[in-house]
């Protein structure tokens, strides 16, 4: 359904979005997911023909965006990072206004409104001012607009971003209805999001594709990991911050201790453990046996961050390994 | 076209939606009344004196009042176009829902014509409020219906003229202030060139008087329609919405 191929995008000093490619099947929901900056706006506005790519190619629907944008245009439903909406229209009139744009017939318009305003969930404000709506329902009637006329192919731009819990739960349901009937790609920064929505995602940074993969497979491979925060509380104020962190690295299992902050005696430390270990009561263990006390020991989740240092660590570990193999062949073979 | 009618219409509603378009008509109104009042008063009180010193002769409305008043209202109205322009595609920029009509199944081209006849209804609507105090005139006296209506034409095409300039500069920023501001300067510049060019008959002073869209209207407001001042207003609507295209069009390299 959508095919990018060696995707270039340069601003006059940036290039945004670095020879991408990947595809996405009829039908599959996908996560987009990378920090800020890292590109996912620009690939989005080049694959609705918002702007033209600097080199390479996207297809949607087998349509490419630089030969046949009509076509594309009228395939796409897009919800930009801030909803399009023009706060002196009323919903209704909105959504009526949306439908003829994209070229909807005037005798179903009626009926395609009645259809998006029921499943956004939006028909209660349709007679009020957009300008007047709360965040949430702004972000409703920005889904509405997108999939008023029916297209193949959903793209949406941070549609949970700034959203309360309440409200990203609802967006969340909207999205899993839709799934079956269109082709989703969503972009995010929250790793949750994919887990939550996506069935596939593609990852990148600093316009760079990190990976593409299903959900399962990238939660399997980064499950097992985890980051720990510990408080240690030293009897009589000795050790050192220093003693103790060296403590808790013999811990079998940890990669990697930061000390946080230390104050009244108190000393926080994240511990992040090695694939695959759980290392919570080994530390637990480590601390009291020291015959210090342990007063926190709570598991917080990997930043999208920390994500990026492993996946691409993997990826350079997996690189130096096979060198390591190409050169001990070659002194086999010397 | 359909398309065209559709941008056209929603920028018509949202300009009667805010109080601006109000706003115009009546400040428009009020200056126009105000300059009736003054012409009409004076005609008056020149004519009893007329006929105080025995010269019959009746003054001739369509000169006395109407072609000045009529010239007059173009001079306000070049000092309105750019609060009708400002926002165009300005505050379409800031809000993002310019995203919205250019990811939209609708060419460049329609939705640059519909947002220019949309200004371009509203400018109408705001020339519309001088014909009050023009119909009285036809009420009481028996002005000549032709002049008047070439005045008018003329500030149709001076208009459309100013509306295409101010709407070309309202692509190139995203802050209405500074598209309105900058279209004001370029309108008041016009005017002042047109006073300054009055009295110079050197070769570049003709360039720039051919050029000044407000000398182009002095015809008109005689009633007279030539093919030249005509086929300038023309062409000169025709190329700054091409630059509007452009601009457009470079919107998306730029971005
Ligand atoms: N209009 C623009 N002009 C210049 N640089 C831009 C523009 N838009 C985005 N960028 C740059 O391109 C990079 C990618 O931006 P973006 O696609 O918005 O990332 P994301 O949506 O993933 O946060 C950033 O470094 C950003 O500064
Ligand atoms: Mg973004």
């Amino acid at each position: 359904m959508i095919k990018v191929e060696g995707l270039t995008k340069r601003y006059a000093r940036t290039v945004a979005v670095d020879n991408i490619s990947f595809e996405v099947e009829k039908g599959q929901i996908v996560g987009f997911l990378g920090p800020n900056g890292a590109g996912k706006t620009t690939t989005m506005r080049v694959l609705t023909c918002f702007l033209p790519p600097s080199s390479g190619t996207a297809n949607v629907a087998g349509f490419d965006v630089l030969e046949n944008p009509m076509e594309v245009k009228k395939r796409i439903g897009y919800l930009p990072e801030t909803p399009p909406l023009y706060p002196e229209m009323e919903v209704d009139e909105y959504l009526h206004f949306v439908g003829k744009l994209k070229g909807i017939p005037s005798g179903e318009i009626r009926r395609r409104v009645d259809e998006v305003t029921g499943r956004c969930a939006i028909g209660d404000v349709r007679k009020k001012l957009i300008g007047k709506l709360s965040k949430g329902y702004r972000q409703r009637v920005g889904l509405a607009q997108a999939i008023i006329h029916n297209p193949d192919v959903l793209i949406l731009d941070e549609p949970t971003s700034g959203l309360d819990p309440k409200q990203i739960i609802e967006i969340r349901e909207m999205l899993k209805s839709l799934a079956g009937e269109h082709t989703i790609i969503l972009s995010t920064h929250i790793l949750s999001e994919v887990e939550h929505s996506c069935e596939r995602v593609i990852i990148i940074s600093q316009g760079k594709l990190v990976a593409i993969d299903s959900v399962t497979n990238l939660t399997n491979r980064l499950r097992g990991s985890e980051a720990v925060a510990v408080e240690v509380e030293p009897a009589d104020g000795h050790p050192s911050p220093v003693e103790v962190q060296q403590r808790l690295e013999q811990v079998s299992g940890v990669s990697r201790v930061v000390m946080k902050d230390s104050k009244n005696g108190r000393i926080n430390f994240e511990v992040e453990s090695l694939q695959g270990r759980s290392v919570r009561a080994d530390l637990a263990r480590s601390v009291v046996q020291s015959g210090w006390n342990l007063s926190e020991l709570r598991a917080v989740g990997l930043s999208l961050e920390d994500i990026f240092l492993q996946l691409t660590a993997a990826e350079q570990k997996e690189e130096t390994k096979q060198k390591e193999e190409v050169k001990v062949e070659e002194g086999v073979k010397q | 076209m359909k398309n065209v009618l559709l941008i056209c219409r929603k920028e018509l509603n949202s300009y009667f939606a805010s109080p601006i378009a109000y706003l115009l008509m009546a400040f428009f109104g009020l200056i126009f009344g105000f300059g009736f009042y003054t012409a009409t008063r004076d005609m008056v009180r020149f004519s009893f004196m007329a006929q105080m010193q025995g010269q019959m002769q009746p003054q001739n409305v369509n000169d006395a009042i109407i072609k000045p008043l009529l010239g007059f209202a173009s001079t306000v109205a070049l000092f309105l176009i750019p609060m009708i322009t400002m926002r165009t595609f300005a505050e379409e920029k800031r809000t993002g829902t310019i995203e919205l009509l250019m990811t939209s199944p609708v060419r460049d081209i329609d939705i640059i014509l519909g947002k220019w006849l949309g200004a371009m209804l509203l400018y109408l609507c705001v020339l519309a409020m001088s014909m009050i105090n023009i119909a009285m005139l036809f009420a009481w006296g028996k002005p000549d219906l032709k002049p008047v209506l070439v005045a008018y034409l003329g500030l149709i095409l001076q208009g459309g003229c100013l509306l295409a300039i101010g709407t070309f500069i309202s692509t190139t920023t995203r802050n209405q202030i500074v598209a309105g501001g900058v279209t004001f300067f370029v309108c008041l510049l016009l005017w002042l060139l047109s006073w300054f060019t009055a009295f110079d008959s050197s070769a570049t002073g003709s360039v720039v008087n051919y050029l000044s869209i407000v000398t182009h209207f002095e015809n008109f407001s005689k009633g007279v329609i030539d093919s030249k001042d005509a086929v300038f207003y023309l062409s000169m609507i025709f190329f700054c919405l091409f630059l509007t295209h452009r601009a457009f069009e470079s919107l998306r390299w730029r971005a």
